[in-house]
């Protein structure tokens, strides 16, 4: 059994929550729809960021290198970095610099995926994840299970602990409002003491060199505000052409994401504070040799709504802690098997192949495709798990001959007529663990349709 | 060098050149869209007042704000008693009460306001005050982002941002709450015209 599948077992094993878990992200699913149906070019809107992308990707080399000229012309200064440990090298340099032992950071799937935190905190920099979801699961030493919500996956009831525990909220609260301000005193004191802030990035204007963040909470706008040094992580990827693009993808995103006609706060940052230093780190770590892989250069469009892991029935029942990578869900699926083949190969298995997360996708990234084409890499390149591969290679025997087929027919339905359970229900049987195997016709479709010509 | 190791991978592995789409404004030609603006204001949790001018705008900010203690504004026209020109560091502002601004250009499809680092006297203002008053115009509402980044110039200040209702969270069980750690409060008051 792959890993994604014995941690979805564990996970499914408490019913009551995993139908908890299944509803409050088919709830966001809904009021995504709501607010993607209150726009009635939302289509033209999908395919237009579409197009963008693609002309992104197409030219990426160049608009980077637009996007660097005019940053340092704005008086920022540019870093790149070709692989998260170069990531955060330049990172903890610039703190170095300013010697900076508290940092306060706002949300960034970049500095997860490199692994910043630990870096920075084996060196001696206090990190504070500000954003409310992060900081709990930074506080219950987790990482995040989403990459919108990150604290989907606990109740509040485990908020409550933890934070009486952490914060010295009141043994046994519960209520959100409650915990929610006293993360908002805590975190105040954290903001007024930072010495720098981190922040990520949703889009990078290449004709501007200026860098936009989007949140509800206004962490990042907290942070970066009251720091000296402001530090933003991007992925290559992040590129928009110019200011106008960002109409298009600041109708998309928080529609996609949580339903919101838009997050409350969109941020553009285009030169240091008078008295501050503003800097730009931009992040390979495998994205330039998945732009060369034609079959999947596409999910380098991704916005990071969330969107496809909210319809996801995989996800939902599954929790994002199961994929075991730092983007979970159908996205993650087709991401990380071209950062470790091996170790994810089992991810693009995680799905039905519905097709549902490239429905609601903003930027129309063909995902269930992609899942299905990794599944063949991964069976072409032999790292299919061996229950898999045997029953692959039967199949592959089977299936194309008539006779074959015929033979197996029969001697199937036989057995599921005559074998006594424990025979068929057992563990070679993965299918069946769950489900009942459907009862055989006593005739067989072929033998049916020659009777009925004769 | 990472930086040109980086641009050749990409030069490498880039797919063929695809063009960029015009985009069409998507506007639908009504005007007055100020009750969608308002609407929407409110969806975001924030409020609309109508129609107050130079004469009023200081009862209407003490009406609404009848606790506010320290009140910080960058307008002239505000009665405030921080004085933004002169803080030993951005952190004194975490005791403001209220702030005014003004805003440049509002949004009716999703009730955001364009506001930048020279409308704030100081770029956390807007954030780190427990309420946030913006003045706008009403004639200075657009309908959607696409009309709205035509009229910016994202670079002309080193910092603006849309902002679209007051500080909230859902990351405790999906229940919102209004107040995470920006301003607990937006109120938009548009200016009679
Ligand atoms: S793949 Fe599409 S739906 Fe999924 S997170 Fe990225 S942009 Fe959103």
């Amino acid at each position: 059994m792959n890993e994604h599948a014995q941690k979805a077992a564990e996970f499914i094993r408490d019913e009551s929550r995993t139908d908890w878990h299944d509803e409050a992200l088919w709830f966001v699913r809904t009021k995504r729809d709501k607010a993607s149906h209150g726009i009635p070019e939302w289509e033209e809107l999908r395919e237009l960021a579409s197009q963008v992308k693609d002309n992104v990707l197409s030219n990426l080399d160049q608009y980077l290198e637009q996007f660097e000229s005019r940053a340092v012309q704005n008086g920022v200064h540019v870093h790149w970095a070709a692989d998260a440990e170069a990531h955060n090298r330049i990172v903890y340099s610039i703190l170095e610099k300013h010697q900076v032992q508290r940092l306060v950071k706002s949300k960034s799937m970049l500095t997860e995926e490199c692994h910043l935190n630990e870096y920075l905190i084996e060196r001696g920099v206090e990190v504070v994840d500000t954003d409310l979801g992060e900081r709990i699961i930074q506080l219950k030493e987790e990482p995040p299970s989403h990459i919108v919500m990150p604290a989907i996956h606990l109740k509040k009831e485990e908020v409550g602990e933890l934070f009486h525990e952490k914060l010295h909220t009141k043994k046994g609260a519960t209520d959100p409002k409650y915990l929610t301000e006293a993360a908002r005193q805590h975190l105040r004191q954290k903001f007024l003491a930072a010495q720098a802030a981190i922040t990520g990035v949703n889009f990078a204007i290449a004709e501007t060199g200026g860098v936009v963040v989007c949140t509800n909470e206004g962490n990042a706008d907290m942070g970066v505000h009251l720091a000296p040094v402001q530090i933003h992580c991007m992925g290559i990827e992040k590129i928009l052409p110019r200011a106008e693009h960002l109409g298009i993808f600041t109708r998309l995103l928080a529609r996609s994401a949580t339903g919101q006609p838009i997050t409350i706060y969109t941020s553009h940052y285009h030169r240091p504070r008078p008295d501050g230093e503003m800097h730009i780190v931009i992040v390979d770590n495998g994205r330039t040799a998945q732009l060369g892989r034609e079959d999947f250069r596409n999910s380098l469009k991704c916005i990071r709504c969330g969107a496809c892991m909210n319809t996801c029935p995989i996800y939902r029942r599954s929790g994002g802690h199961s994929y075991g990578s730092t983007v979970p869900g159908p996205i993650g699926s087709i991401l990380t098997p071209g950062i470790d083949l091996k170790k994810y190969s089992g991810l693009p298995f995680a799905s039905t192949l519905c097709g549902s997360c490239s429905d609601v996708c903003p930027v129309k990234i063909n995902i269930h495709e992609q899942l299905y084409r990794w599944r063949q890499v991964i069976t072409q390149e032999g790292h299919l798990p061996p229950a898999k591969r045997q029953s692959m290679k039967w199949a592959g025997r089977v299936l194309p001959s008539t006779s074959w087929y015929n033979f197996f027919g029969k001697l199937v339905s036989w057995a599921i007529r005559r074998f006594p359970r424990p025979f068929l229900y057992n563990r070679f049987n993965e299918w069946g663990k769950e489900r009942e195997l459907p009862q055989p016709p006593r005739q067989s479709f072929k033998e049916w349709h020659r009777q009925r010509e004769a | 060098m990472s930086r040109n190791s980086i641009l050749a991978a990409i030069q490498k592995n880039k797919p063929a050149e695809k063009p960029l789409p015009a985009i069409p404004s998507f506007a639908n030609g009504k005007a007055a869209p100020i009750d969608i603006f308002t609407s929407m204001v409110e969806v975001g949790g924030g409020q609309v007042i109508r129609d107050t001018n130079s004469h009023n705008l200081n009862t209407t900010i003490k009406k609404l704000f009848p606790e506010a203690k320290r009140i910080a504004s960058p307008l002239p026209a505000v009665e405030r008693n921080v004085d933004l020109d002169q803080l030993p560091s951005p952190g004194e502002l975490e005791s403001v009460d209220l702030a005014v601004v003004r805003g440049q250009i509002g949004v009716a499809e999703n009730g955001a306001v364009w506001v930048t680092e020279e409308n704030c006297g100081h770029r956390v203002l807007p954030f780190i005050t427990q309420h946030l008053i913006i003045l706008l115009n009403p004639s200075d509402i657009v309908h959607n982002m696409h009309e709205a980044y035509e009229r910016i110039q994202v670079d002309a200040t080193g910092f603006g941002l849309f902002i679209a209702g007051p500080s909230k969270t859902a990351d405790i069980e999906q229940s919102l709450v209004i107040g995470a750690q920006g301003a607990r409060s937006l109120t938009v008051v548009l200016e009679a015209v």
